[in-house]
This record gives structure tokens, C-alpha cells and sequence, in this order.
């Protein structure tokens, strides 16, 4: 089946971040935790390159396999999401993860929040919004309950997304990272992973 | 592990007291001992059966409970498991000094060894204190329980205490000779993928060892529970087991009985 792909193209990225405090913001992610980041390699050198990077919703996802609790769940689009009501804060997923998805908010003050992870959540009902262009319907009717509708908001502020959730024939992350950049994240490269 | 020992259980049977138990005993473990060796232990149990259901779990417990219910066990299992390693470290260092000096390598483990124990035979070949299949025992146990433990501060404090890096260059020493090399640059959630990984092998090979010595401690062998019960053992029991070392507290006993002052054996 089709499956829903950020690709950011590394020639155009500036680093300017505001993929991530869109994400944020469109999302209300709590302090500490960003779903999204940028990555920059060769900072200062000849050859810099950034990209933005976040959970790939990976088809056969690491952390699913590693979770001791089974709280990931994908569904039937291909999104990873994560149930936080089953959660126990064990930390093996942020261990598995090439991408450093998962995440703790820095400041939890009660036993639930601790066991919060962020890969992307369960998703939140939302209204039906006019702001949405209904351009890009193929993906909305795709990808509708994502917590990134339609065209999401990471991808609006520059172009530097030329195939923003496109939809991708393969079954498999379709996002090549620059080599070096998972190690510029201080992300292993995946032991427990199966892929 | 568990099907072995009930096999061999149900081979060689309850391995007895070769003349009966005599009704007088000797001290083989004394409070201070036994405290050690019962705050490794039962931390131990409890941080097995914990540790097992992390990476069990979900395939032997959740079908039967529910994810819920299960998660909500398992987030009160993680909670004791990262608690009560405290306690566990604390046996494992009180164990090492209290016995450490009875479980050096001594000249008649060889023979020991060769005899295979006398576990098959009848035989019993003369043994101190610990005899060497405890002494392996020991070893065991005290190596992976530091191992266990600072994998378990590892995981405990992630990212805090990368060691994996540090320790592979020390083994390549030893394994780049033989034609292994070990990866020494690991970036920061490899060395959190390692922690995990070793943490979860070397406990399972270790709740395996514990359970055959669970079973040599209790049902297997008559009178050998006892000396880690009571710490009171019977002396027809110590002279089967640890000949040398009975031979030696009967000894002691015998001068202060005759001359109410100990001396040195010569």
C-alpha cells in the first residue's frame, strides 16, 4: 500500500528552524520536546548540509520491535503511533530509533508525564478547518488522521519540502539522510534495528 | 534448564547423607553470612522475575492480562527493578568480602574438578569451605553482578555512563590478535543499545546458573539447605561435603573443649 513520506531536500534547507516551531506550535508539543529538528553536518565547512528530521514512520519500525508493552502501534496508512497510557518509560525505543524520535519532556512532574515519549501521539480529533488547501486532497484522503493534516505545518514556512507528503509507491522509508548525519545526532545506527 | 534439572533429579534422585544425618551440628554460616547472602539473593529473585518480564512479557503475560493490565504491571515491575538493583549491589559487594579469602584457587579443586564433584558417583572428594563447583559459583556471580550492575547504572542514568567503547579497546587487546576487532568509536545510543543487550544476555545465563544452584541448595541435596537456613549444618553432612573444612571447625571445637583456648592448627 502507498505510504505517507516526509522528504526534505538537503540542497535548499537554510537551518532556519522553522519546521520545527511549526510542528511545535501546530501541534502544542510540550517544553523539552521537539517532534521535529534539524540536523546540520559539516557546520561551518565546505559541504554543510542540514536536514529536517523526525519520526519516518518506519515500515518495519524499531521501536515497535523493541517496546516491551507493544505501545507503539502502526496503522493501516503505515503511521507509527505511540499510546501513552501504556507507556512504562523504559527508554528501550529512544535506544532503537535511527532518527531520535522518541523523547522525554526534560521537566515531568507526575508519573504519567514521565512515561510520555514523543513519538506522535494518538490522534487528536481536530474540527474541520478551511485553512487546509484542498490541493493536496490525495494525501488527505491518505493520511487523514495524522497529527500532520493535508500539508503539514513544518513543511510551509520555506520550499525546501519538494515532495511534501508525496505519496511513495515503495513500502520503505524513502528518505536517504546524508551519510553522517545520524552519527551527527548521536544516534546509533540501529543494532536492534531490522532493516 | 528447569526440564535438565528434573531429568537429573529424577536420575540420580535426592543426593543424601552418606551415613544419615548425625543430630549434631556444626556452624557452616554464620547471621552476618547468612544476611549476605540473602540480601543477594532475594534482590536477585525478585530483579530476575521483574527483568524477565521486560523481555517476556509481551509475549507469555500480556496475552493472558491485556495490554493494559499488563503495562500497568510492568510499570510497577520497572520501578521495583530499578530500586531493589540497590540492594542486590549491596549483596554483591558484602558477599565478595566476606568470602572472597574461601574461594581462592586451592590444590585440591583439581581433584575436585576431575572427580566431577562426586554429582554422578557417590564418591565425595575432599573439599574446605567452598568446594569448587561453589568457587565457580562465586566467580560467576560476583563478575556478573558488577557486570550486571554497571550495565544496570547504565540504563538506569542513560547517556551518563557510556562504558561499552572503553571496555571494547581493553578486549581488543586480547581480540584484535585473534581477528576480531571490536568497534571503539560508538556513538551514544549504540552504547545505550549494548548496555541493553548485555544486560538482558548476561541475566538470563545468570537465572539459569541460579536456578541449578537453587536446586542443589534445597531439594536436591538433603541437609543442604540448612546451612544457609539456620547456618547450623549436620556434621555427617559437613564431613560428605566439605571434608577438609570439617575436619578443621571439629578440630577448633576439640581444643576449646579440652583446653578452653584456641590455637592455631600447625
Amino acid at each position: 500500500m502507498a505510504r505517507m513520506k516526509f522528504l526534505c531536500d538537503a540542497e535548499r534547507c537554510i537551518e532556519c528552524n522553522a519546521c520545527v516551531t511549526a510542528c511545535k506550535n501546530e501541534n502544542e508539543v510540550p517544553w523539552g520536546v521537539n517532534r521535529r529538528r534539524v540536523v546540520t553536518i559539516n557546520d561551518g565547512k565546505p559541504g554543510e548540509r542540514s536536514i529536517s528530521v523526525a519520526c519516518m514512520h518506519c515500515s518495519d519500525a524499531p521501536c515497535m520491535a523493541v517496546c516491551p508493552v507493544d505501545c507503539f502501534y502502526q496503522t493501516d496508512d503505515g503511521v507509527v503511533l505511540h499510546n501513552k497510557d501504556l507507556c512504562i518509560g523504559c527508554g528501550y525505543c529512544f535506544y532503537a530509533c535511527p532518527f531520535g524520535a522518541p523523547q522525554y519532556p526534560q521537566a515531568s512532574t507526575s508519573v504519567r508525564a514521565a512515561r510520555w515519549t514523543n513519538a506522535p501521539s494518538a490522534p487528536v480529533v481536530r474540527k474541520p478547518t478551511t485553512r487546509t488547501p484542498s490541493s493536496r486532497s490525495t494525501a488527505a484522503t491518505v493520511w487523514p488522521k495524522a497529527s500532520c493534516r493535508f500539508v503539514p505545518r513544518c513543511a510551509r514556512p520555506r520550499r525546501c519540502w519538494p515532495a511534501t507528503a508525496t505519496l511513495s509507491p515503495t513500502s520503505t522509508a524513502s528518505v536517504s539522510l546524508p551519510v553522517g548525519s545520524a552519527r551527527c545526532l548521536g544516534l546509533g545506527q540501529g543494532l536492534l534495528r531490522n532493516q | 534448564m528447569l526440564g535438565l534439572l528434573l531429568v537429573f533429579f529424577l536420575v540420580r534422585g535426592r543426593i543424601k547423607v552418606s551415613k544419615g544425618m548425625s543430630g549434631s551440628t556444626i556452624t557452616r554460616f554464620t547471621d552476618i553470612e547468612r544476611l549476605a547472602h540473602w540480601l543477594l539473593a532475594i534482590p536477585f529473585l525478585i530483579l530476575a522475575v521483574t527483568g524477565l518480564n521486560v523481555i517476556y512479557g509481551k509475549d507469555v503475560l500480556m496475552p493472558l492480562m491485556g495490554k493494559e493490565a499488563f503495562a500497568t504491571l510492568s510499570v510497577y515491575a520497572k520501578y521495583v527493578h530499578n530500586y531493589v538493583a540497590f540492594a542486590f549491589m549491596l549483596g554483591v559487594v558484602l558477599t565478595f568480602v566476606l568470602w572472597v579469602r574461601h574461594n581462592l584457587p586451592a590444590r585440591e579443586d583439581i581433584t575436585w574438578m576431575l572427580k566431577g564433584g562426586g554429582i554422578l558417583s557417590s564418591a565425595h572428594p575432599p573439599a574446605r569451605k567452598f568446594n569448587a563447583g561453589q568457587k565457580i559459583l562465586f566467580w560467576l556471580v560476583f563478575l556478573s553482578g558488577v557486570s550486571l550492575s554497571l550495565s544496570g547504572i547504565a540504563l538506569l542514568f542513560p547517556y551518563e555512563f557510556p562504558m561499552f567503547a572503553k571496555t571494547f579497546s581493553v578486549l581488543n587487546t586480547v581480540a584484535t590478535p585473534l581477528g576480531y576487532t571490536l568497534p571503539t568509536e560508538l556513538t551514544p545510543n549504540q552504547e545505550q543499545q549494548y548496555a541493553a543487550l548485555w544486560h538482558g544476555i548476561l541475566a538470563v545465563v545468570m537465572t539459569t546458573v541460579v536456578i541449578a544452584h537453587i536446586y542443589i541448595g534445597s531439594i536436591g541435596m538433603q541437609g543442604a539447605f540448612d546451612a544457609m537456613g539456620t547456618g547450623e549444618v549436620d556434621v555427617n553432612w559437613a564431613k560428605d561435603h566439605h571434608s577438609i573444612w570439617a575436619e578443621e571447625v571439629l578440630e577448633r571445637e576439640r581444643r576449646e573443649v579440652l583446653g578452653g583456648r584456641a590455637e592455631p592448627a600447625e
